[in-house]
């Protein structure tokens, strides 16, 4: 049913995207399809990266050790932008047509109150795209 | 291996894949940028900010706030005291470094060194030609040009009118140089010259150095966007200490300080406009109201983010500012003004040596008073406009970089100082109208425009830039703050840019209402000494860092 799942990361905070890599992987397999790890950073050097093309490295490295727990074939793009934090939405909806994903898996929060002043990057996404989004909250203990 | 890199790039970049960025020399160096931050969640919100530099910036800028307030009368002498010794015992050295700064731009401009890219080899520009310019200009001296274009020529034109007048074998008039005394055609252009070098090569040249070494250091050399990484030349690993702490802390105090008080400073001067034009009661209810509606505004700026937020505000802002100065110089003294671009700028040539020169100046005051003061003022503020620049010009050759940062500017503030102060001293010589001169600082501008058609649209558009501009400052300020305080990081979390623009919304209101703004603006002016000396280790660091570059083709 799907072909191409993108999958938005930010490798400075691996612990907010790790639970649902685990949901992106048996749908991969589930559907077959091919996941597109996607992330979007500043032009600055960052905590994970001295430039661009040395964070494009590191999320290839990542994507292709992804592939080896799924066996679906991957890829990784690096979107740069003058400044992600406010970007970071408009910049993901646009990747979605770039890249051709039909399913989008990301993690999000559970709703909180201040979502009414700064709203989650999920919830915006999926308001804004004609593909399918997966939203993983974290578990519940 | 360039031309099989150029077309891959070029189809890359309109799909948003980053291009491999070519050749740049990184430092090596074990710092991770933001392995001292501290990342925590408080009330559901995310913060990562860098603990030493973020906690003991609130501090101090807590305690000068409260200091201020509480005991006024007592620290306006101080830091009066302490801003007197500086421009009267050290203004040759301002003049001096000022001038090192210049000179080593201009010369930049010319040697291969220009070649360099900033942002590695194949970096392509983030921002169009007409934002980025926009927003050099915005953050530069937008607000600046607004009430000194009309005052200052005005200032210069009628002291060195006046000739020099002497006592006990000291200068006591404000003149420039040597006066022009009842030489009219000379006084103007003494006077012209006098304010184009306060808003020419020199200011531009100080933000270029600071935005060069910054730039330099944080996208070829990959240290963190703050002021520190430009003394890894000099102190290397030690800058992630306390050295680079304190010159970072220094950076957050004088630009926090200096947006606070000159938003405080401006609200007042921008109620006194409102109230000469509308009627609107000039008190200080109309006062925190315009600082909260700045505030307001800047936020939403701030939320937006740059390209979105601060970019497009700046190009507003220069569509406006340009159709102001269209408007001056259709109906203004047009022909005057055409001739008077090429004259003042000749003059301002001829006179740079004499103006510059930071020995043996007979003309104390003007030297000490006014030169000296400008080039404290603007290299204060030159961490704040330096990191911005510095932000928004990846992608850019040296050349090209020191080209718009340097002379586009310059030759803008010639014409702007042409139009607005040469239509000023047309009313004032030709016309026989005094109300320019007599009038007070802040509201020059309005009585210019009353003597032209249209003054109620002229009036509101002028208030509207000044708003404007303050709203750029704040915002791309608290862009700023925000980046120092987190270590250099530019994706830090929201909540910290809000943060930090509503502090400096509460502390211009704090010392607007409890008074003390001059008091705090002169602490913050005496920061340029500190700086000055930054700026000089910025000048070694920029050819060493430009030499160990490769040179794009």
């Amino acid at each position: 049913m799907y072909k191409k799942i993108m999958v938005p990361v930010d490798l400075a905070h691996f612990d907010v995207i790790e639970p649902s890599l685990q949901v992106v992987a048996d749908q991969a397999k589930h559907y077959g399809a091919e996941v597109c790890y996607v992330a979007v950073t500043a032009t600055t050097p960052s905590s994970v990266a001295h430039n661009p093309e040395e964070y494009q490295q590191k999320l290839e490295a990542f994507a292709q050790e992804r592939a080896k727990v799924h066996g679906q074939p991957v890829s990784a793009r690096v979107i740069t932008c003058p400044d992600p934090i406010a970007d970071l939405d408009d910049v993901l909806v646009d990747a979605i047509d770039e890249v051709g994903a039909d399913l989008v898996i990301m993690p999000t929060h559970p709703p909180k109150h201040l979502d009414v002043i700064i709203p989650a990057h999920g919830g915006k996404v999926a308001t804004h795209t004609k593909a399918s989004v997966f939203l993983v909250r974290p578990q519940q203990d | 291996m360039t031309n099989n890199h150029k077309a891959p790039e070029a189809a890359a970049s309109s799909e948003g894949i980053p291009a491999p960025e070519g050749p740049a020399n990184l430092i090596d160096t074990d710092y991770v940028i933001g392995q001292d931050n501290i990342t925590a969640r408080a009330l559901g919100i995310n913060l990562d900010l860098h603990g030493k530099v973020f906690t003991i910036s609130s501090l101090v800028i807590l305690f000068f706030v409260i200091v201020t307030l509480a005991l006024q009368d007592q620290v306006e002498p101080i830091f009066n005291a302490i801003f007197g010794f500086l421009t009267g015992n050290l203004s040759w050295f301002f003049l001096l470094a000022a001038n090192i700064f210049v000179v080593l731009s201009i010369v930049l401009i010319f040697t291969p060194l220009g070649k360099v890219r900033i942002g590695g080899a194949h970096a392509t520009p983030d921002f169009s030609y007409a934002g980025w310019f926009a927003m050099l200009f915005a953050a530069g001296m937008g607000i600046g040009l607004m009430f000194y274009g009309v005052s200052e020529p005005i200032t210069h034109f009628g002291t060195a009118m006046g000739g020099t007048t002497l006592e006990d074998g000291l200068r006591t008039d404000w003149s420039p140089l040597g006066a022009a005394a009842g030489d009219q055609e000379g006084a103007i252009s003494l006077g012209m010259a006098a304010t184009i070098f306060h808003w020419g090569l020199h200011p531009w040249g100080i933000y270029a150095v600071v935005a060069l070494a910054l730039a330099l250091f944080s996208y070829n050399k990959g240290l963190p966007l703050t002021m520190r990484s430009i003394f890894y030349p000099v102190l290397g690993e030690r800058v992630w200490g306390w050295p680079g702490h304190i010159i970072d802390i220094l950076a957050v105090f004088a630009t926090l300080f200096g947006l606070a008080t000159s938003l405080g400073l401006g609200a007042s001067q921008a109620s006194a406009g409102l109230s000469y034009l509308f009627g609107v009661p000039n008190t200080e209810v109309t006062m925190v109201l315009l600082i909260m509606g700045i505030t307001v505004v800047a936020l939403g700026s701030v939320v937006l983010g740059v390209e979105k937020g601060v970019q497009r505000l700046s190009q507003f802002n220069m569509v406006l500012a340009f159709l102001l100065l269209a408007f001056v110089i259709a109906v203004g003294p047009t022909l005057l003004i055409a001739t008077g671009f090429f004259e003042n700028l000749m003059s301002y040539l001829v006179n740079l040596p004499a103006l510059s020169n930071p020995f043996g100046r007979e003309d104390a005051n003007f030297s000490q008073g006014w030169t000296a003061f400008y080039w404290a003022w603007w290299i204060s503020w030159s961490p704040f406009v330096g990191m911005f620049i510095a932000r928004v010009s990846r992608g850019r050759t040296v050349r090209e970089f020191l080209v718009a940062v340097l002379l586009v500017p310059s030759v803008v503030s010639v014409l702007w100082m042409t139009s607005f102060g040469g239509t000023a001293i047309d009313q004032v010589v030709n016309e026989g109208f005094q109300g320019v001169q007599e009038a007070a600082l802040e509201l020059q501008l309005f009585v210019m425009l009353g003597q032209l058609p249209l003054t109620a649209i002229t009036s509101f558009v002028g208030i509207l830039l000044v708003m404007v501009f303050f709203i750029t400052s704040s915002d791309s300020g608290s862009l700023v703050i925000d980046a120092i305080t987190a270590g250099g990081k530019v994706d830090a979390p929201k909540p910290q840019r809000i943060f930090w623009a509503l502090i400096e919304g509460a502390v211009a209101i704090a010392l607007l209402l409890g008074g003390g703004l001059t008091a705090l603006q002169t602490a913050v002016i005496t920061t340029g000494l500190p700086f000055t000396l930054i700026l000089l280790v910025a000048c070694y660091a920029i050819v060493k860092g430009l030499m160990s570059e490769p040179r794009s083709v």
